[in-house]
């Protein structure tokens, strides 16, 4: 009877362990690496059937395909670690169409030295971060570079979902005398980042945005079916998205320094980095577009949900051939806001 | 923010603006240069020329340090990097200034020179210290602003002996940079200038006094004005009064920061370690005599320039970009042909377009949308 009992095999060392080729060779190792970790933590009847692919029935509605790879420096921040932004960023990339995200893939490139405990931890923040989304993790990958190739971890999510018949979400509908909104306050993100990184490292109490988003588009499209454009603001921060939109809908695009929600220690980090608030990355804010006559009932649903509280009218769209992104600054001058050029870099004067 | 939004109000800016607006003479036109990039920036982002009445023009100086130093000096750099092998550490707006022959040191490190972006001279005192195998060289870069941080470091360096690290100097000298501009002839597209709003965080080290002798001998008002927005406003104002009484003082609208003797301590570490060149190329503005510094002989072998046996060659610009002029304040950005076609931020000629200080980049970046209007 005990010939019958699977053989004890020792546990992954998650305490001092590292990883290793052989984590990524298709042998054993890594047979137990999946099972321990991967399985473990992200667990559901998709993964548990160790196929190499996920099947389901796709639901009615048009589907809606992303990916999104990640590769943030320091893996770990205030508020977030790369394991749940890799879910959010993805799910928020497939919500910006107005859909409903229904499942998740994950890619892992892992550095050989890397330590297990801290990619069980990353996996873990992933899996929690995929369950408060509703939204699994159902097929995966894993692969070993050799030290020196990598940077500990790099995490590739693909994701589907659904829209609802009737929604059309996109960038190039935002037409002039539309109202353009965003969800909340710009740069937290980005700050929390930059002041973890090795020759920054200041102090401040700024935590990540780091969300999933797709509540929040829910509620949104209930309440204005018609919106026209949506996008999360990452890198390049709400300069890049409306310059996208600019772009995409070939009007151009107007808005109020004063109405921009930014926290104060955020508008102070920037100020003394050299940075503009408008160029840092977001994720876990949205910028809409919606017909002037649809703005107060959706900014009214946005501020009713605990992720639009800070929800903000910030201008409209113009007819501008030229496609400007314009912007009045509280000073009550006008200047355009570009996109990002380059890295951001401080400055030295 | 305090000391921070309060220069930024907009109340207080059209309050100011009226009161200019009321000051000018409907009969004359007042054209005042900003010496420094961080006055050409602020401008710029956030729209001041929209605040001032059209007698007054705004006219961008050469106080961009990434702008003004020469493409030889990158070149100089570029070699350190990648004949000397050396690690070499450089504020961040040099890094994508372009040199000679398509590199800049932003590819040199992709070609793999060990090039690190610094904040602070002293973080390349400490990658000397934690690298005691690498020679470190710091490409040290800037007005009187960034000057005295260097002096420390050599300072330091001298204190501590450390045998790996040296400073490849490249310090310029704003009076001497003023008085060329109004020595170069300016020739009768770019009419005589009216006056000076003076650099803010320069004088907070050396102090107003030192524009005093040429406020005099050129007859030009200097006001020595903060980087903020109301600053530069309030400088306006006060320019536009010395023009409209015949007076030519030094005036310091920025008394919150600079007083007339500067920074003691700043002037002591710099006097300590620099000593004046001879003469020293500008970008626009050539040869300029007593115009920089280079490091005193007691510091020499912390000297990248004698330890490597660092030899300048002059590099002509490049064809048809008009960093030259525009630095002089005889054109602006988009006078320039290469302007926001040939040269972008993403695809730089000239260095005005690199460091969001330059005239090009801050007028790319935020202004542009009036060129489109005057041709519209």
């Amino acid at each position: 009877m005990n010939a019958r009992e699977k053989a004890y095999v020792r546990p992954v060392d998650f305490r001092d362990g590292r990883v290793d080729m052989s984590h990524g060779a298709g042998g054993r190792a890594m047979a137990q690496l999946v099972d321990e970790l991967f399985l473990a933590a992200l667990d559901n009847p998709w993964l548990r059937k160790l196929n190499d692919q996920a099947c389901f029935a796709p639901p009615a509605g048009r589907l809606v395909i992303t990916t999104d790879s990640h590769v943030v420096t320091p893996l770990v921040f205030a508020g977030g670690d790369i394991g749940s932004l890799s879910v959010h960023g993805t799910i928020n990339d497939v919500a910006m169409a107005g859909a409903r995200p229904l499942y998740l893939t994950a890619g892992f490139i892992l550095e050989e030295g890397f330590p297990l405990g801290e990619l069980r931890r990353i996996v873990e923040s992933m899996a929690a971060a995929s369950r408060e989304a509703g939204v699994p993790v159902v097929a995966g990958d894993t692969k070993v570079v050799e030290k020196g190739k990598g940077d500990g971890v790099f995490i590739t999510t693909t994701g589907v979902g659904v829209v609802p018949d009737g929604v059309e979400i996109s960038a190039e509908r935002a037409r002039p005398g539309d109202a353009v909104l965003v969800s909340g306050t710009l740069g937290d993100h980005g700050v929390a980042i930059l002041s973890k990184r090795a020759n920054l490292d200041f102090e401040t109490p700024i935590r990540s945005d780091t969300a999933a988003l797709h509540g929040l588009v829910a509620a949104m499209v209930e309440a204005a079916p018609a919106i026209r454009c949506l996008r999360d603001p990452t890198r390049g921060g709400l300069a890049a998205t409306l310059n996208e939109f600019a772009q995409a809908s070939g009007a151009g695009f107007r808005i109020r320094e004063r109405a921009l929600p930014i926290k104060p220690e955020v508008h102070a980090a920037c100020e003394f980095l050299g940075l503009d608030p408008l160029n840092v990355a977001n994720e876990g804010k949205l910028v809409a577009v919606c017909a002037p006559d649809d703005a107060a009932k959706l900014l009214a649903a946005m501020r009713a949900h605990p992720l639009g509280r800070d929800a903000a009218l910030i201008g409209e769209v113009v007819e501008d051939p030229q496609r400007f992104v314009q912007m009045e600054t509280r000073l009550g001058g006008w200047r355009i806001v570009d996109w990002l050029t380059g890295e951001q870099l401080p400055r030295i004067c | 923010m305090r000391y921070v939004d309060e220069f930024r109000d907009g109340t207080l800016a059209r309050g100011i603006a009226d009161r200019v607006a009321h000051e000018v003479r409907p009969d004359r036109s007042y054209r005042f240069m900003e010496f420094c990039g961080g006055h050409t920036h602020a401008i710029a982002r956030y729209g001041v020329v929209d605040l001032l009445p059209a007698q007054v023009r705004m006219i961008h100086g050469p106080g961009c340090p990434v702008c003004v130093l020469p493409v030889g000096r990158i070149d100089n750099a570029i070699a350190l990097a990648l004949q000397h092998r050396v690690t070499l550490c450089t504020y961040a707006d040099t890094l994508r200034v372009p040199a000679s022959g398509k590199t800049s040191l932003l590819r040199a490190k992709a070609a793999g020179a060990d090039v690190r972006m610094v904040y602070a001279a002293s973080d390349a005192l400490r990658i000397a210290r934690e690298h005691p195998q690498r020679e470190v060289v710091f490409f040290a870069i800037g007005f009187e602003t960034t000057t005295p941080a260097t002096a420390l470091v050599l300072l330091e360096a001298e204190r501590a002996g450390l045998g790996n690290f040296s400073v490849f100097c490249n310090h310029v000298l704003t009076p001497a940079a003023i008085a060329a501009i109004l020595e170069a002839p300016r020739g009768a597209a770019a009419p005589a200038l009216d006056g000076f709003v003076g650099p803010a965080h320069v004088s907070c080290v050396i102090g107003s006094a030192p524009y005093e002798p040429f406020a005099a001998k050129y007859s030009k008002p200097v006001v020595i004005a903060g980087f903020e927005p109301l600053d530069v406003m309030q400088a306006v104002r006060m320019l536009v009064r010395q023009v409209n009484e015949g007076r030519h003082e030094v005036e310091n609208e920025y008394t919150r920061a600079v007083t007339r003797g500067g920074n003691a301590r700043a002037i002591a570490a710099m006097a300590e370690t620099f000593e004046p060149r001879p003469t020293f190329e500008w970008r626009g503005l050539g040869e300029v005599a007593g115009s920089a510094l280079r490091i005193r002989d007691r510091f020499r072998r912390f000297d990248a320039e004698a330890r490597y046996g660092i030899v300048y060659r002059p590099v002509p610009e490049p064809k048809g970009c008009e960093c030259g002029a525009i630095l002089r304040g005889a054109k602006s950005p988009s006078d320039c042909r290469l302007f926001g076609t040939v040269c972008t931020p993403e695809n730089p000629v000239g260095s005005c377009m690199v460091s969001s200080e330059g005239s090009c980049a801050a007028w790319y970046g935020y202004g542009r949308f009036r060129d489109a209007a005057r041709t519209a």
